[in-house]
């Protein structure tokens, strides 16, 4: 497989008044591969979001380089391809549609790249397919509930054919149904082959991606795949990160001398495993 | 509570007149306006009268509807009409002591009255006929000249179409800080004008802030999904001229040379 994007070295400084600089991140390199699931994880000011921003180009390194499909963040020419190829959906579902009518809120970004009008029709009845809500596509966003506007915000990125999708910590502001609807749409889109880059602080959310990136101060403190992440418990309480109660079972279970292995981390593999015991 | 305030007073339908053309209706509403302002007779006023009276039922919008559009101007209508009747010098109908009543006194308060009334009733009309959005689409167009001269056009439009957007999510904003600074003991009821003025400054602070915010956020996120402006950007619903459209214009051409015809009438 090959990668979709390279992080090589970055550092990113807020400027803020009277010259003084926050580090918001502080020296990350690593790289997704194309059709990956990717969760990245950290508590508020980890500079978790702000790494997602430096990845479609809407802040520039300060050092470093960002490279999507091989293009360089930086290159101002290069940006909206950048942007095309890497969509990005937000935490506030209210602040992030721009049009009264559902179906133009799609066709929003595929007008701004200057597809022909035929084709952001179909374009438009697809992605709105894709999550489900293509018999509200002549409502007012203002009349749904915040998973739904959440799902149209997915569906605007869908439309503009992204090989990769950044959701920033989309779930945050939902409820548990708007959220489980939200995850759902996001493991089917993976399965579809668009790579997923999921910015949340929920460990159960990230539990179900092939790889957990944990960051903590601006750093990359722990990268690997959800087994690998979770075993080390203790590490991820010193930083002040919870650990889905199912590993937190399983690392009691196995003090208690119940030998449980190590690959099993959801649920339905719990349940599977422990029912299996006598 | 403050929620149910409806902004944009659209009339959902699908008569003719709602799928007609939006700049097909926007210069249609602006001609008739200049019209109302050409005619000088009674038989002037009824021609315009009856086209208004068609097109208002052929859009099946109630009539009760496009007169509550007529509440607000109530006193403006009222204070024109007396200032016509008291002051306009002419022939005396009426006199007690020094108020006069003129024959042409009575005559230009009437026709400005109608003249008023059908103004607001037509303009109205076309708010209520047209969704918001195929209004804003329509002015963007028929602005589109204008852009050659540096008139930011699209922005303009854009403009409008994110005011629409976000009317209501700063409605629901304001009720919920309104119920925030309630829970803490704010009074917006009691006192008089200028207390309960001072007394909006707990709302309309934080409702700035978090305009602010909203906006930050909006045009990161129309960023993210590659907006440019409108250089080089397409449209999914291409506004197109259908043969019902130029009969509209034709009919209105028609309208107009009635209009000016009516004026030798007299």
């Amino acid at each position: 497989m090959s990668e979709i994007i390279k992080i090589e070295n970055l550092i990113f400084e807020y400027i803020k008044e009277e010259e003084e600089k926050t580090r918001a991140i502080d020296g990350v390199s690593f790289s997704i591969e194309k059709g990956s699931f990717t969760a990245i994880i950290g508590k508020n000011g980890s500079g978790k979001s702000t790494l997602a921003k430096n990845v479609n180009g809407l802040l520039i390194p300060t050092e470093g380089v960002v490279y999507v499909n091989g293009m360089d963040t930086k290159d101002d020419s290069k940006i909206w391809d950048i942007r095309q190829s890497c969509g990005m959906v937000f935490q506030n579902p209210d602040n992030q549609l721009v049009s009264s009518i559902v179906e133009d809120d799609v066709a929003f970004g595929p007008e701004n790249i200057g597809v022909a009008p035929a084709e952001i029709r179909t374009r438009v009845d697809e992605a709105l397919k894709a999550v489900g809500m293509e018999s509200f596509k002549t409502k007012a966003p203002h009349l749904l509930s915040g998973g739904q506007k959440q799902r149209i915000a997915i569906a605007g990125a869908i439309a503009m054919k992204p090989d990769c999708i950044i959701f920033d910590e989309p779930t945050a502001m939902l409820d548990p149904k708007g959220r489980d609807e939200i995850m759902n749409i996001i493991q089917k889109l993976h399965a579809e082959g668009i790579t997923v880059v999921l910015i949340t602080h929920f460990m159960e959310e990230a539990a179900k991606a092939d790889r957990i990136i944990i960051m903590d101060e601006g750093k990359v403190v722990l990268d690997g795949s959800p087994v690998d992440v979770f075993e080390k418990r203790d590490f991820l309480k010193s930083i002040n990160l919870d650990v889905p109660f199912e590993a937190e079972l399983c690392a009691r279970l196995r003090k208690r001398g119940i030998e449980i292995p190590k690959e099993v981390i959801t649920l339905d593999e719990m349940v599977n495993y422990l029912c299996q015991l006598k | 509570m403050i929620r149910d305030i409806t902004l944009g007073q659209y009339y959902p339908g699908n008569s003719l007149i709602h799928r007609l053309d939006a700049r097909l209706k926007i210069i249609v509403a602006l001609l008739f306006i200049v019209e109302l302002f050409v005619v000088n007779n009674f038989y002037g006023f009824v021609i315009a009268t009856l086209a208004l009276a068609i097109v208002v039922a052929v859009s099946r919008v109630p009539v009760g509807f496009i007169f509550r559009g007529l509440k607000p101007i109530l006193i403006i209508l009222l204070f024109t009409f007396a200032l016509n009747i008291f002051l306009v010098k002419g022939t005396p109908l009426w006199q007690w002591h020094s108020i006069t009543i003129t024959y042409e006194g009575v005559n230009t308060a009437l026709f400005m009255g109608v003249r008023l009334i059908l103004l607001i009733a037509g303009t109205s009309l076309l708010t209520l006929c047209t969704k918001p959005l195929a209004l804003t689409d329509g002015i963007e167009k028929l602005l589109y000249p204008l852009s050659k001269l540096g008139v930011p056009t699209h922005e303009i439009a854009m403009m409008m179409t994110i005011a629409l957007r976000f009317i209501p999510t700063l409605l629901e904003e304001t009720d919920k800080i309104m119920k925030a600074q309630q829970a803490r003991g704010a009074d917006f009821e009691s006192g008089n004008i200028f207390k309960k003025i001072k007394n909006l400054i707990p709302i309309i602070v934080p409702l700035f802030v978090s305009a602010f915010r909203i906006a930050m956020d909006l045009a990161m996120a129309m960023e993210a999904r590659c907006y440019r402006g409108g250089k080089g950007r397409t449209k999914m619903n291409e506004m197109k001229y259908h043969l019902r459209d130029y009969i509209g214009y034709l009919l209105m051409f028609a309208f107009l040379a009635l209009v000016i015809l009516s004026r030798s009438f007299g």
